[in-house]
């Protein structure tokens, strides 16, 4: 089955392009900020949206998304506006893929097949969970994969040569190769490493190969794009929000397209990138 | 008559870390190996018998094993029915039960070749075990607490300091176990090569439920040898209190098999169930998965965890070990709780009976005791785990009277 994510790779691929992952929190600071924001994405340069799901312990996050968490459920966040909020963004937008990202608690305690079925009715493409291995694949990976859902793996330096076939047999969509050990948001990885470790992966796998953690600025995307097929950005993004909200805890007029603007920047690094290492 | 290997309730966990449903191995790709690494050493060490003579030599000369199983007269005619007899592990070496993991870890962490020891803590009594066996071994000890606790357990922090170990502030959500836990993770998710994660109680991903049961099962073990001792039978009932559960576990794993044993877990009731204000996972919680494990949890009707209350900050944790739930559900085991209320006045009473100032944690399960033993005839023998002295908690508990110190 060819999803969503699968023809988006495809296209970038013939365009000799690197995708642009951009990750925010859904919800945060609010719901209506976080629908101006996802709409405006596409045009703004991102080629996969990454959502957040909120929840109250992320265990393998950094402060900047743990603060955002925060402020989304304090916002009033949930699984269904969540998901709503994808259904929403769907109405106006069928070909940018989304990947829903977050920690298992929050689907397990809905129900998987109940979760999957409102997930693929909403119009979600994806799964990143974070405290789900391939040790524990029956719990959502399979019934997911089963649903049409492609579930994206996390691939990290402590995952060696011997036990890499094993995170990639049931990963679909694309791999998400973490730079460094560590949380969301922390040191920015070596990029002669980040090189190398793609090319290990991809000895093992055809599926494109994203690369997260710790791109903050628009150089930074650049260089990541040039030795993977995509760089994702999160912690940088969601710091951006932040910043659009005043000491008393309002949502400055304007806030979307300051984030947008700032979101085009880092987009503009990742597409100019392979022109800019042609030359 | 304990039962056949086959029918065993002391077989558990499977391959994959499961207790029937619970447990497993939960956690971010980063740590996956690190926790499959863990699994095989600890295999090892279980398998060697030169291991478990180094853990035998340091429980005797370095923690005072065993330790004493007392009959506690003046309760037993206070409360006129059953014979209490209480495992006085208050009474070794830092004043808790924990020092009984944190030993046979930082011994496997040794075998690993690890040399930097991360820890998590509550009330402080697994956190100041940990950094005192840091400072025995001489490996640098960085402890997780949340702001919440270390307010209220303040003796403790400075101890810990006193042992050398660096006490992290956590200042995310409630600043309580649950957010220090959180935190120790991310830390080891950052320093994978080096670093053991030294996890106090009986949760986190396989195969720690199983291993911290192994180093406390040595209360349970001397407690059968010691009653048979004593009485020339096996206890009728045991009566521990639950946080995360590591001092229940260590009593009751032993046991399991003997089916004429009733067991008691008490959970911390807070200011009462139908408040919402406690930390009873497994009467006032659901199933969830958090911090590596299946199991029950106080959670809202999104998954959301919700934060515990308890007067103890050890019971303060909105989980239970995989292990536990998995009795519950099974029925081997019964789960009570006792309110901040009545702990307070099991710790004043045995205090005054029995000169002996338990910890807040213990005081949950005497004051169950102290519903259950009237009810029961005189030859009933009754166990109640003693698991920490309550020098930590005499501050808190002045405050909570009104007394100004």
């Amino acid at each position: 089955m060819t999803t969503r994510l699968d023809k988006r790779f495809a296209r970038l691929k013939t365009e000799a392009r690197a995708a642009f992952v951009t990750f925010i929190t859904a919800g945060d600071p609010d719901f209506d900020t976080t629908l101006a924001i996802l709409k405006g994405l596409p045009a703004a340069g991102a080629d996969v949206i990454e959502l957040g799901m909120p929840f109250t312990d992320p265990m393998a996050d950094g402060p900047a998304i743990q603060a955002s968490t925060q402020r989304a459920l304090k916002a009033g966040a949930s699984m269904m506006k969540t998901l709503d909020l994808v259904r929403r963004f769907r109405a106006s937008d069928s070909d940018t893929p989304i990947v829903l990202m977050g920690y298992y608690n929050p689907i397990y305690h809905m129900g998987v097949e109940l979760f999957l079925s409102r997930a693929t009715e909403a119009g979600v493409d994806g799964l990143i969970v974070v405290d789900l291995p391939p040790e524990e694949d029956d719990e959502l990976c399979e019934p997911a994969m089963r649903a049409g859902l492609n579930f994206i793996r996390l691939a990290t330096p402590t995952t060696d040569d011997r036990r890499l076939p094993a995170v990639l047999a049931n990963t679909s969509g694309f791999v998400y190769y973490v730079s460094i050990n560590g949380i969301t948001g922390s040191a920015s990885p070596e990029t002669r490493n980040v090189a190398a470790a793609v090319a290990r992966i991809k000895r093992h796998t055809s599926l494109p190969v994203a690369v997260g953690f710790g791109i903050r600025t628009p150089e930074q995307a650049a260089e990541i794009a040039r030795n993977a097929d995509g760089a994702v950005v999160g912690s940088a993004i969601v710091d951006a929000i932040a910043a659009e909200i005043d000491p008393q805890g309002r949502v400055k007029p304007g806030a979307a397209e300051r984030v947008l603007a700032f979101v085009r920047k880092l987009a503009d690094g990742v597409h100019g990138a392979r022109a800019t290492a042609a030359e | 008559m304990s039962t056949s290997q086959a029918n065993s309730l002391r077989n558990g966990p499977d391959e994959r870390g499961r207790f029937g449903i619970f447990g497993g191995r939960f956690v971010a790709e980063t740590l996956m190996p690190l926790v499959l690494d863990l699994d095989k050493a600890y295999t090892a060490a279980k398998n060697d018998p030169a291991f478990q003579a180094q853990i035998d030599f340091m429980q005797r000369d370095y923690v005072g094993r065993p330790s004493p199983l007392y009959l506690a007269e003046r309760l037993t005619e206070k409360f006129g029915g059953a014979k209490i007899y209480m495992k006085r592990d208050e009474l070794n070496h830092t004043g808790s039960h924990k020092i009984n993991n944190c030993l046979g870890q930082i011994l496997l962490a040794m075998r690993m070749g690890k040399t930097r020891i991360i820890a998590e803590t509550g009330a402080g009594q697994h956190g100041v075990a940990t950094a005192t066996v840091c400072a025995r071994f001489g490996l640098p000890c960085v402890v997780y607490m949340g702001t919440t606790d270390i307010e209220r357990q303040k003796p403790n922090v400075f101890r810990m300091k006193l042992l050398g170990a660096e006490v992290v502030p956590v200042t995310s959500g409630t600043g309580t176990l649950k957010d220090a836990m959180n935190e120790a993770l991310r830390d080891w998710v950052t320093n994978v090569d080096n670093t053991y994660y030294l996890i106090g109680t009986v949760a986190g991903p396989h195969p720690y439920p199983a291993m911290v049961r192994d180093f406390q099962s040595v209360i349970g073990n001397e407690t059968k040898a010691q009653m048979q001792e004593r009485e020339g039978r096996l206890p009728d009932s045991l009566v521990a209190c639950i946080g995360g559960g590591s001092n229940a576990m260590g009593l009751f794993h032993p046991f399991l098999d003997d089916r004429s044993v009733k067991i008691y877990g008490v959970e911390a009731a807070g200011k009462g169930l139908e408040t919402g204000e406690h930390c009873a996972s497994l009467k006032g919680g659901s199933a969830g998965v958090l911090h590596g494990n299946r199991t029950y949890l106080l959670q809202d009707e999104d998954g959301q965890i919700k934060d515990g209350h308890s007067i103890s900050a050890g019971l303060d944790y909105p989980g239970i070990g995989p292990e536990h739930a998995w009795l519950h559900e099974t029925g081997r085991a019964e789960y009570v709780s006792a309110t901040d209320r009545e702990a307070l006045e099991a710790f004043q009473l045995c205090s005054r009976l029995e000169g002996i100032i338990p910890a807040l944690e213990p005081a949950h399960a005497l004051a169950f005791v102290s519903k259950l033993a009237p009810t029961l005839p005189k030859d009933h023998l009754m166990v109640m785990n003693m698991c920490g002295r309550g020098d930590k908690d005499v501050f808190a508990v002045a405050d909570h009277l009104g007394v100004t110190l």
